[in-house]
């Protein structure tokens, strides 16, 4: 909010001529609960020129999707006498546990490299923070096992054309989340570039979050261990019990 | 029909856990063993994180040998004497599996370290059992069979200090042994995920020497307890127990095991133990053969 207040009073101040982007998500809040199967959210929004009438240019639009940043391990299987066990490994500080990116165009048509990687637009140009001193090129493949494994999960993904602008000012996206998806604050953010250059951007916030009793069940689990291990003993034994009666009566 | 699970994280057809379940029930019904060293492996196989998988397979083991705890109890079929041991021996051996659970996971070999495991000890008591039942199904050579092995604990068994008598097994034997078998499979169970009953049956027949008739009753009470209380392990360290998927499991497991029961009642035991050995070999080869192919993942990635 803050940073969506600052980015506006910047654009009142300075580039008077420079557009505004006007982002709004289907659903601000996924619930995940019995029957979650994944859902689809439509990223939409207007491109405005600053007196409020349709900006009238040609821009591209590149919408990233992005969950909540969590510390991995990521572990590299090889051949030792043999079979395969784990060998390498390495670390990264804030790998992302979703991260989608949608365009109008592919993104090496819209932007140069350098862009990309400043406003990490695109699979390639994800900032994991390693830590470690790791050569270069062993930070490469771990990275790319790691977006080959994730994308196979469908977690991370790249739409170049996903991004459907119509007239010069209402674009659209749709982004599947899948059931697997971790909950916490997603964060959409809405690029708006023309000739190479970033002119306009815009964030939106998507929260997902466990409700009813996938929550209780979450939340017991680690607040209340000792009592959520007695419950799951007596549960277990409790139906075994009842089904050995049941049947020794049939 | 999608069920949700709250601690996997995950969305799955509650209609294949039900039948996962049924069919590690009908196995348990059938040969007297848990079918936790089935029921983890697929459901890891079919994308329940391992962790859960081992968790919750425990739990639901705890639920599968209730009932038969209760049966064998019913006939004298358990020396409570003898189990109690044993379970000592078992909260303390899920304890220090805990441990050596940790240890492999932070260097990254638990999976090898599982599979393994599981390829080792499936691998030589299925063929041991192999050979048990096949000998015993094949008709005898040359007329007489030959007179029955006289039940004879083993020599290391003897030479422990301390006895105790326990009556129920027909046994004046150091309550040592018991114990460490106990900590022996306490360790498995929590490693594995598996109730351990394939490796308790052979040693308490074969290492302690117990009379044939309360072996699988004071295995089942063993296991019963040991599950509780790897239960209670997971639920305090690791937070993986899935209570939903549990709940599904046993559901099938239950039903499948009364199931299992009736059929086991309409075959010869040496029939039975042949084909149980069969389906042991067959996990083996497959996760022996797991091991030297190319796996489809080379990557994995694990929370820090």
């Amino acid at each position: 909010m803050k940073r969506l207040f600052l980015l506006v009073a910047l654009l009142m101040l300075s580039a008077q001529r420079d557009p505004i982007l006007v982002p709004e998500v289907s659903q601000d809040d996924v619930q995940v609960q019995q029957g979650f199967t994944g859902t689809e959210l439509l990223l939409f929004g207007v491109i405005l020129d600053p007196t409020g009438a349709r900006a009238g240019e040609d821009y591209d639009i590149v919408v990233v999707l992005k969950g909540p940043t969590e510390p991995i391990t990521v572990r590299e299987k090889a051949r030792v006498g043999g079979i395969w066990v784990n060998a390498d490994s390495t670390a990264f500080q804030s790998a992302p546990s979703f991260f989608a990116v949608a365009s109008s165009r592919p993104i090496e048509e819209i932007v140069d490299e350098r862009t990309a990687a400043i406003y990490e637009l695109g699979l390639g140009y994800l900032q994991l923070s390693p830590t470690g001193a790791i050569d270069p090129e062993e930070q490469t493949r771990f990275t790319a096992g790691l977006v080959d494994l994730r994308s196979r999960q469908g977690l991370y993904k790249e739409d170049p054309s996903g991004v459907q602008i119509s007239e010069q000012v209402l674009y659209q996206v749709r982004i599947s989340l899948p059931s697997n998806v971790q909950t916490g604050t997603y964060t959409a953010e809405t690029f708006a570039i023309t000739r190479g250059r970033v002119i306009a951007s815009a964030i939106a916030e998507v929260e997902v979050r466990k409700v009813g009793f996938e929550r209780f069940v979450e939340v017991f689990s680690e607040r209340q261990s000792l009592f959520y291990g007695f419950l799951a003993v007596f549960l277990s034994v409790g139906m075994g019990w009842v089904a050995g009666r049941l049947f020794a009566l049939i | 029909m999608d069920v949700y699970l709250p601690i996997a994280n995950l969305s799955v057809n509650g209609l294949v856990i039900v039948g996962l379940g049924a069919l590690t029930g009908v196995l348990s019904g059938l040969f007297g063993v848990g079918g936790g060293f089935l029921t983890t492996p697929l459901l890891i196989f079919y994308g329940v994180p391992p962790t859960v998988a081992a968790a919750s397979a425990a739990t639901q083991i705890t639920g599968a040998s209730v009932s038969g705890v209760l049966a064998h109890g019913r006939r004298g079929g358990v020396d409570y004497r003898m189990g109690t041991v044993m379970v000592a021996g078992g909260v303390l051996g899920a304890g220090i599996g805990a441990l050596l659970f940790r240890f492999f996971q932070s260097i990254g070999q638990i999976d090898t370290v599982i599979n393994v495991l599981y390829v080792f000890l499936l691998g030589s008591v299925g063929s041991l059992m192999a050979r048990e039942a096949w000998q015993a199904v094949r008709p005898p050579e040359g007329g007489a069979a030959k007179p029955a092995m006289k039940r004879r604990h083993h020599r290391l068994v003897a030479a422990l200090p301390l006895r105790w008598r326990f009556y129920g097994s027909g046994l004046y034997i150091s309550p040592i042994a018991p114990l460490l078998l106990g900590v022996v499979v306490g360790a498995l169970t929590m490693l594995m995920g598996v109730g351990g009953g394939f490796i308790l049956v052979p040693a308490m027949l074969y290492i302690l020497g117990m009379s044939a008739n309360v072996v699988v009753g004071t295995s089942l009470y063993n296991i019963l307890f040991v599950t509780m209380a790897t239960t209670m392990m997971h639920a305090l360290t690791t937070h993986a127990v899935d209570i939903v998927l549990v709940a599904l499991l046993l559901f099938g497991s239950v039903t499948g095991a009364q199931l299992g029961t009736q059929v086991a009642q309409k075959f010869k035991p040496e029939y039975l133990r042949l084909a149980l050995a069969a389906i042991v070999l067959l996990v083996t080869a497959r996760m022996f053969f797991g091991l030297f192919v190319r796996p489809e993942e080379i990557y994995t990635v694990v929370p820090l």
